[in-house]
């Protein structure tokens, strides 16, 4: 066993480089954060201590709750929509398109659809707040053009429209990455299984429910706990398209931090925002990995 | 299967082509409406509206865009921190990758456990620190900050993955490698690397546009004009009153061409990689 360790010994140098960095980039100031959520403070002289005030602060804050409403509704647009939606296209392209008129014809829809996930999210916000602009976006200009001039709206302006805009951009973004990764564990299915299935007299929803469903629940966990987080960490979209607003209507805790870091230097109040934002995370991560976990050991 | 069942069955063919043509387009429709009007003249757009094809090719849009802001630069910054954040990503990944993977040094699981939480974070709960830090260094403004940052950040992903990948690694393979005489480091970079050469390539791939497509962290750090990245360029811009609605286009246009540039060349590898279980 002396040999064993120091082999051991040999490889946990190459973790030397590995380990320092995070340290100086993500431990020490993750640690900052949470202690400077415990203080006041502007980003210039001494941090101020004030204990749980600024966690006080934030439960009785409504642009606080508002920002997380803000994304359980994004969670649904960026998450649960696209996951639903991509099973049912990555089958129908596996599954049908396929075996009617090609794979070439499957690949190509998948590549389309993943088209808008390889765009810079700034650029997708650019692309979406010209389109979508009240005087001179296409959206609009389309309505009229059609007779439905009446259905013209501010789409991100105005308060009562500009998160569903949002969630609709949201969409439109997320929706390729669920179909690659769907189609890609759907490849693992053994064709013979569909072909049982066909023997049986299955319907296509049959064999839908009971083969692929069951069959790709490994990848259907990483892109659901994948598009959550990233739903929870939205930024650029947001800054980019609204600023959060108007009037705070598509707020988010990212922003809604980065706005108390750098526009009111209340470092102290944007610390303890993202440190509740980090621990929420780590926290359905944890949950996911370990409801994961059990379903793989009930199989 | 009889010709009745074929007949039958060929008007919900054609529906459901129909409805993926109908998405197809709704997706890729914001991209070509885009692209029409980035070489549409103001005039031609003012008379015609988004819609409509240009009557003639109109690059000046785009030309006098690229010059005001010096695109150029840009995207060479955007370039240099994309590719040498892959390239180092890559590096670090590998090292630790091989303590944890194939050395299984003690306590693997507790490695593995922090980079997939540093993995999780947001980068919210960095950011200020990092700033703090980096101005107190004098490294605020710089593209040397943003290339450490996400260098770190990348290899976090790398590791956990790359872990994996090296916990199967074939053991003949290593034992021959030290029945030849070859020391650790020799073993890593004749055996190990060459062998993982493909989980690499995507590695690769991913960092290299994950960076290239990063805004938060270069909008905090990249303040001044000539260090600027793409994405941070256009984003800052937006609003702005010269962004008319022809200008708007062809400067999302010439961030939409590298983006789509990158997705053609490592096409390959990328659809390759996302199914290699990405968890970020």
């Amino acid at each position: 066993m002396a040999g064993r360790s120091s082999r051991e010994r040999g490889y946990a140098l190459y973790l030397i480089p590995g380990v320092l960095a995070s340290i100086a980039v993500i431990v020490v100031p993750l640690v900052m954060t949470v202690y400077v959520s415990f203080t006041k403070w502007t980003g210039v002289g001494d941090p101020r201590w004030v204990g749980l005030e600024n966690y006080t602060r934030l439960f009785g804050d409504t642009l606080f709750w508002q920002s997380f409403g803000n994304i359980g509704l994004l969670v649904f647009a960026m998450a649960i929509i696209p996951t639903l939606l991509g099973l049912v296209l990555a089958a129908v392209l596996f599954d049908y398109v396929g075996k009617k008129f090609g794979d070439r014809w499957a690949g190509l829809f998948r590549s389309g659809y993943y088209l808008p996930q390889v765009i810079p999210v700034a650029v997708t916000g650019i692309i979406w707040s010209w389109i979508l602009h009240p005087s001179y976006g296409a959206l609009n200009r389309i309505l009229e053009a059609v007779g439905l001039g009446g259905l013209t709206r501010n789409w991100l302006g105005d308060p009562d429209y500009a998160l569903y805009s949002v969630m609709l951009v949201m969409i439109w973004f997320q929706i390729g990455y669920p179909v690659v990764m769907f189609m890609s564990g759907l490849s693992r299915i053994d064709p013979s299984l569909y072909e049982a299935a066909d023997l049986d007299g299955a319907t296509w929803w049959q064999r839908f429910r009971k083969i692929t469903v069951h069959m790709i629940r490994p990848e259907f966990y990483v892109v659901l706990i994948t598009t959550t987080i990233a739903a929870l960490k939205i930024f650029g979209q947001v800054f980019v398209l609204t600023k959060g607003g108007p009037s705070n209507a598509t707020l988010v805790p990212s922003y809604f931090a980065y706005k108390n870091f750098f526009e009111k230097a209340q470092v102290g109040y944007g610390s303890a925002i993202s440190t509740v934002l980090t621990v929420l995370i780590v926290a359905l991560a944890f949950l996911f990995l370990r409801l994961q976990h059990r379903s793989e050991e009930l199989r | 299967m009889t010709d009745l069942a074929v007949k039958h069955r060929n008007p919900v063919r054609w529906f459901v082509l129909a409805a993926l043509v109908v998405l197809l387009l709704l997706l890729v429709g914001p991209l070509l409406v885009i692209a029409v009007n980035a070489v549409k003249s103001p005039a031609d757009y003012a008379a015609n509206g988004p819609l409509s094809i240009p009557g003639s090719l109109y690059w000046d849009g785009i030309v006098d865009f690229w010059n005001r802001v010096n695109f150029g630069q840009k995207l060479w910054n955007s370039f240099v921190t994309a590719l040498v954040v892959a390239v180092l990503g890559v590096v670090l990944s590998i090292l630790n990758a091989y303590a944890l993977g194939i050395g299984r040094v003690k306590g693997r699981v507790w490695f593995l456990v922090f980079f997939l939480v540093a993995n999780l974070l947001p980068q919210e709960v960095l950011v200020y620190p990092l700033y703090y830090i980096s101005k107190e260094a004098g490294l605020y403004d710089s593209l040397f900050a943003i290339i450490i940052i996400f260098t770190v950040i990348q290899s976090a992903f790398g590791t956990y993955l790359l872990t994996s990948v090296y916990t199967e690694f074939p053991r003949e393979l290593l034992d021959a490698a030290s029945v030849d005489g070859a020391g650790k480091w020799r073993t890593l970079w004749r055996v190990v690397v060459p062998v993982s050469g493909p989980t690499l390539a995507v590695l690769f791939t991913f960092f290299f546009i994950w960076t290239w497509n990063e805004f938060f962290l270069p909008l905090v750090f990249l303040v001044s004009n000539d260090n600027q990245t793409v994405p941070v360029a256009l984003g800052v811009l937006q609003g702005d009153r010269m962004m008319d609605a022809t200008t708007t286009s062809a400067s999302a246009l010439i961030g939409i061409l590298p983006a789509i540039l990158f997705f053609l060349i490592f096409q390959r590898t990328l659809t390759r990689g996302i199914a290699a279980g990405a968890i970020k």
